[in-house]
């Protein structure tokens, strides 16, 4: 089961021929992804680790049938990668590009919203079912196949508590970075909604930090959810009024702090975890009870 | 990228938004000059901070002697750290009334949002706080734009008597909003004077992201932010002791606070960004290391992009020069090929970020 993917999900690679595109596209068929089509326009004709490069998504789609694409291609061209995926009908469109200007999401997000695609991202790692497939860039080793969701905005934040949660004997029904630009597609209520309704995810640990009210809007769904969620905020240590290097992580009069985060968190009565090896003390508790 | 009041202005210009008549002076004599062609002139100090009327680094002046006085005086001034390199000085134009407009992005709502205020000025960060229903707010749809009656409601909010005027002034700052790919543009003042309405002061952020479509150049400080910012990566300075490198803001803001949590004191934060060379991993160690009061560094890298034995080079080569204790914890992406090679090299290392961060404070303590 899973979210978003499964073992069956035929994949299409944007900018496979760049050296992000192709190290992570090894890496990704190493895991067991279904990687069918690459594309880079100008480069249709060659292959990349055995598989077909096409000069665009519409022919990688009639081609191959992809239903999912991950994008790597650099920030300039990335809104327009994104807008040629959803115009092939791609399902579901991972982003991976860091640096994609804030306008251009904003048109992007408005656009899609008149479309049935989906998008992931940007600026995020992807996701990885265990034992079935993987979009994107995660760790191929960090992952155990098991009941736990982990959702996030961070990156790299998601590998250490990921891989902190296998090393304790903890899987995860599927691990999903949502990005930490500003602007971004897919939101923590999509995927809390998601982990709801799947029946091999047991609970949640959502990863916050600090900027923005991802967090707080997540609330109400949170409180009227039936499997517990696990919250963890970062950034209790940073000062007001700087940016901590996310775009999204900006706070500005008295909004989005870690402080402020926590406390709506706590008052709604969930449990928000003091570090990363807490959330995995805290899923411990859950079996318990 | 902020830009200083004067660029704006230069910007406000292009897009034909009035503002006052203006000389840049880096020094008191061209601001004594520039404020005898004026008459009646307002010296204002050019930094990247606000609160600078407040501070007193505003002065309207009415004689020569007046001019010399205060642009001596400005000129030898530190608003909030940033020291008074420059002066704006314009002529001065009486404000009959004193309203706010500004542009930025509603990150929740993923799309622009118009602000305007009849109640401008100052305090107009007093009022969002206290009377927020005197603050409107028109949402503009990324891909249809700004339609009129949009522009008409928010001229009307400021001055139904002077509404054409005000459209043209709402629709002008909108255009200059999108082509110029800014998170925020603000005009507060935007006054009303006796020859119409105008442009008093301006703000511009322009998105980072976006300035390679832009020729655009502000001239940058020296600072380490700025210096890890030409190396693409992001450096916060902060008031401790411990110097943290991170992959990843997010692993970054978790590392600090497990600092803090183990009772050490981050002196920075700095996120080398996905996919770091070794390069970029030598200027990071520079930087973070220049710092004099930092005791000791942590270096927490947990690879998806980024190459642990790409690090590692970058750590082994910067080694021979760096001065202060290091613990390294690479995890992910070629994990064991780099952890490898700085054991070869006899470097503390710690697996994940909770033991790094409490070894470093240990390492800090002993220092």
């Amino acid at each position: 089961m899973g979210i978003l993917i499964n073992k069956d999900t035929l994949v299409v690679v944007q900018g496979i021929t760049g050296k992000e595109g192709m190290f992570h596209t090894k890496q990704m068929i190493d895991f067991g992804t279904k990687i069918v089509a690459g594309v880079t326009p100008g480069k249709g004709g060659v292959k990349v680790q055995n598989v077909p490069v096409f000069d665009s998504v519409r022919e990688a789609v009639e081609r191959t049938g992809a239903r999912v694409s991950v994008i790597f291609v650099p920030p300039q061209f990335a809104a327009d990668a994104i807008f040629e995926a959803a115009d092939s009908g791609i399902e579901l469109i991972a982003c991976i590009t860091e640096g994609i200007p804030v306008h251009d999401m904003m048109r992007v997000c408005s656009y899609l919203k008149t479309t049935s695609s989906r998008l992931l991202g940007p600026n995020c790692p992807g996701i990885t079912v265990p034992g079935a497939s993987k979009i994107g860039i995660m760790p191929n080793s960090i992952h155990l196949a098991g009941n736990i969701g982990v959702v996030s905005r961070s990156g790299t934040l998601t590998y250490e508590i990921v891989d902190m949660l296998s090393k304790n004997g903890i899987g995860q029904s599927a691990s999903v970075g949502i990005g930490g630009d500003p602007v971004n597609g897919t939101s923590f209520i999509d995927i809390l909604q998601m982990f709801e309704e799947d029946p091999q995810t047991h609970a949640v640990a959502m990863v916050g930090e600090i900027g923005g009210t991802a967090e707080e809007e997540s609330i109400d769904f949170i409180k009227k959810m039936s499997k517990p969620v696990i919250t963890y905020i970062v950034g209790v240590s940073a000062p007001p009024g700087k940016t901590m290097g996310h775009a999204g992580a900006i706070i500005s009069m008295g909004v989005g702090t870690a402080a402020g985060k926590i406390k709506a968190l706590e008052e709604a009565g969930i449990i928000v975890a003091r570090s990363p090896s807490d959330i995995v003390q805290q899923i411990k508790k859950l079996d318990q009870n | 990228m902020k830009l200083y009041e004067h660029t704006a202005k230069e910007i406000f210009k292009k897009f034909d938004i009035p503002i006052p008549k203006s000389i840049l002076a880096l020094d008191v004599n061209s601001a004594v000059d520039a404020a005898k062609q004026m008459g009646d002139a307002v010296l204002k100090a050019q930094v990247l901070t606000g609160g600078r009327g407040k501070a007193g680094g505003i002065a309207v002046v009415k004689s020569t002697t007046e001019a010399k006085q205060n642009a001596q005086r400005i000129l030898a001034m530190e608003i909030k750290g940033f020291p008074v390199k420059k002066l704006l000085v314009e002529e001065y134009r009486q404000p009959l009334k004193e309203m706010y407009l500004g542009i930025t992005i509603d990150r929740q709502a993923k799309c622009p949002v118009i602000m305007a205020s009849s109640s401008g000025g100052i305090d107009i960060e007093e009022v969002a706080r206290n009377s927020p229903e005197k603050i409107m707010k028109i949402h503009i749809h990324p891909l249809a734009g700004l339609q009129d009656h949009q522009a008409r409601t928010i001229a009307n909010s400021l001055d139904r008597n002077k509404s054409r005027e005000m459209i043209d002034i709402i629709r002008k700052l909108y255009r200059l909003f999108i082509e110029n790919d800014c998170q925020l543009v603000e005009i507060n003042p935007l006054a009303e004077t006796e020859s119409g309405i105008i442009a008093l002061d301006g703000k511009m952020i322009i998105d980072d992201n976006a300035m390679f479509r832009h020729a655009l150049k502000e001239e940058v400080s020296d600072s380490l932010e700025e210096v890890a910012k030409k190396n693409g990566m992001s450096y916060v300075g902060l008031d401790g002791d411990i110097g943290c490198i991170v992959n990843g803001a997010g692993l970054a803001m978790a590392t600090l606070d497990m600092v803090t949590q183990y009772g050490g004191r981050p002196a920075n934060f700095m996120d080398v960004r996905a996919g770091a060379s070794a390069e970029q991993v030598k200027a990071a160690l520079s930087i973070v290391s220049s710092n004099v009061n930092v005791k000791a560094i942590i270096f927490n890298i947990f690879g998806g992009m980024t190459k642990c034995d790409e690090a590692a080079r970058g750590i082994i080569e910067k080694i021979p020069e760096l001065k202060k204790p290091l613990i390294v914890r690479l995890s992910g992406t070629n994990e064991k090929e780099g952890r490898a090679m700085l054991e070869k090299h006899g470097i503390h290392m710690a697996t994940s970020t909770e033991e790094a961060a409490k070894g470093v404070v240990e390492l800090g303590n002993l220092n």
